[in-house]
């Protein structure tokens, strides 16, 4: 169908590029695989953390991954906070109501933002920002071959917090039964908002390993929203693996989708995958059978 | 009978507002929240009297609204022939996507996110076909005559919207006493329950997507020949479906009044906001993302909800 000189670049970028939205997805399938919360401020989050890290280079000159010391902790503040003030106070017995209120919360930071700093598409200059590495005799651009390797390794950092620590371990327990693990000792509303928090700091890493190849609008979060969604449903709701797996096999089918369709036809594939699945195989790839 | 009576009563005085107010700008802010009622009804049929909640209602507003646009615009068809294939064309893409979500039992969470990603679809399929004028929109040619359904002046098409609306209302206020009404929400209560009682929760849920989106696409219908000018965002966009739900969740979801009493709350503290602080992008989206928490977070069953609560401290 294609040439490989045009094939193997694009599946490259979207493979760099599906890392990221892998680790924008983990965050996701943390926080719906422990609290059972589809968290639909991602995106919004997501565009708050790209802020920080453009606000970070432009007022204090900081390279945005030495923002990675600064922002994943604030978000993680802010994720705690948001769970512990807000999110778990809206239930009132009903999923729908948490949806609601995160759409709310959504909706609020990111017109907040389109307030206090217009709509203008904001990017930084890092001396890095043109490099390429070659690979396979294609030219990947450097930002986002650290942005690869970032998110592996996060993913890899999480998959052991969750296993090996006793945090994880608590995080795990309330995963799969909540009264037990109130039980025998176990805060739930403290795990809750700590994941909520991991959650939402995740977005703080991917938000410094893309700033450098990406851009910043308050609406920037609206395309990463919905693709997180596809990747957490394909992969299996709360499998870190899956999100991993689903993360790639998105990225390539945007990348080989819109080398195909066009730009903007080629999102078509993503949301096709994303009904598909939920309409056939609403447990993903990975999950099990409910 | 009273609710009848009172539903007539508010839509006389509705019917008058054009007679009554003299300043344009105070008529098409009423016109806004009657356009928003109708948006919030349509959603609570489905959202408030099924109980499955869709955010992707722009959908069904979004395939009336490019019938009527596309019809005119490259069949040269009447726009009276769209309205009507504009509301049969939504309700049937509401029954195709309400038969998918109930055929997998899709609910809850999972019900939400299919509908938002349908919308989506269609924005971006909208965005990219030639015939629906892709990114730079449709235009519907001028021509302020009856027979092309258009309107010479902000009453009339007031007086249009008005007729919708309560079409919709009396079809509402009809739904919460007829049979269809009462299996509709015995499903939404408890869908097992309602199945072991004979209820076929299938027909019922497709019957409301029906009615649904045949309201939400005459509300598109009228959008495109009021403003003349569609576009994927204005259609499909996000900010439709986030309207319809805001409304009804504000006013009180499931009941006859609330759609009309969360419009009117809503542009009203809308309109206020705008006066005291100014006309600035966003302003009206920030206003509607705290309303929107603090509702869920505080008053989770509406302002009629409020009303109730009020009824009750005064009879103790």
């Amino acid at each position: 169908m294609f040439d490989s000189a045009i094939l193997v670049p694009s599946v490259l970028n979207g493979i760099t590029t599906g890392a990221l939205y892998a680790l924008v997805a983990l965050g996701l399938t943390l926080i719906y695989g422990v609290l059972h919360i589809i968290n639909f401020a991602h995106g919004a989050l997501l565009m708050v953390a790209l802020y920080m890290v453009y606000f970070l280079w432009k007022l204090a000159g900081l390279d945005p991954y030495w923002s990675l010391l600064i922002v994943p902790p604030a978000m993680f503040v802010i994720g705690y906070a948001l769970q512990r003030l807000v999110i778990t106070r809206a239930s009132h017995g009903r999923d729908e109501n948490i949806l609601l209120v995160t759409l709310g919360l959504a909706i609020l930071i990111e017109n907040v933002a389109l307030y206090l700093f217009s709509s203008d598409t904001q990017v930084v200059d890092t001396p890095y920002g043109f490099d390429v590495v070659e690979m396979f005799g294609a030219f990947v651009p450097y930002p986002k071959v650290v942005a690869f390797f970032g998110a592996l390794a996060t993913a890899a950092a999480l998959w052991a917090f969750i296993r090996l620590t006793d945090l994880g371990r608590a995080i795990r327990a309330v995963a799969r039964e909540k009264k037990g693990a109130r039980l025998v000792g176990i805060e739930v509303g403290h795990v809750y908002a700590m994941s909520f928090g991991i959650g939402v700091g995740v977005l703080g890493i991917a938000a410094c390993l893309l700033m450098p190849s990406y851009y910043v609008t308050p609406q920037v979060g609206h395309g990463f929203v919905l693709i997180a969604f596809t990747i957490v449903v394909l992969g299996g709701m709360g499998s870190f693996t899956g999100a991993l797996i689903g993360g790639l096999v998105i990225g390539v089918v945007e990348a080989v989708g819109g080398l195909w369709l066009g730009e903007s036809l080629g999102q078509i594939g993503i949301f096709a995958i994303f009904i598909l699945i939920l309409l056939f195989r609403p447990q993903g790839i990975m999950g099990h059978q409910a | 009978m009273t609710k009848l009576l009172a539903l007539l009563a508010i839509f006389a005085a509705l019917f008058c507002a054009p007679l009554v107010i003299g300043s344009e700008f105070w008529l098409n802010t009423v016109l806004l929240a009657l356009y928003a009622a109708l948006l919030g009804q349509a959603w609570n049929i489905l959202g408030g009297y099924g109980g499955q909640f869709s955010f992707g209602h722009a959908l069904f507003f979004g395939v009336g609204a490019y019938s009527v646009a596309v019809l005119q615009v490259e069949l040269g068809l009447s726009a009276w022939l769209g309205l009507v294939v504009g509301g049969a064309l939504a309700a049937v893409v509401a029954v195709i996507v309400g038969f998918l979500t109930a055929r997998y039992g899709l609910r809850g969470s999972y019900f939400a996110l299919v509908t938002l990603a349908f919308a989506e679809v269609f924005r971006i399929l909208s965005n990219s076909v030639s015939w629906t004028g892709a990114g730079e929109g449709i235009l519907i040619p001028l021509d302020q005559r009856l027979a092309a359904l258009q309107f010479p002046d902000t009453a009339s098409a007031y007086w249009a919207l008005w007729a919708i609306t309560l079409a919709c209302f009396l079809a509402v206020w009809r739904l919460e006493r007829s049979r269809f009404g009462a299996r509709l929400m015995a499903v939404r209560d408890n869908e097992d329950a309602a199945a072991a009682i004979g209820v076929d929760a299938m027909q019922v849920k497709l019957g409301a997507m029906a009615l649904s989106g045949l309201f939400m696409g005459l509300a598109g219908v009228f959008y495109a020949q009021k403003f003349l000018y569609l576009d994927p965002a204005i259609a499909f966009g996000p900010e439709k479906s986030v309207e319809a739900l805001l409304v009804p969740i504000v006013g009180g979801i499931g009941t006859l009044f609330g759609p009309l009493l969360g419009a009117f709350a809503l542009h009203g503290v809308a309109e206020i906001a705008r006066e005291t602080m100014g006309d600035a992008p966003g302003l009206n989206m920030i206003v509607y993302g705290t309303i929107l928490v603090c509702m869920v977070l505080f008053l989770p069953r509406g302002l009629a909800g409020l009303g109730k609560h009020v009824r009750r401290a005064f009879r103790a």
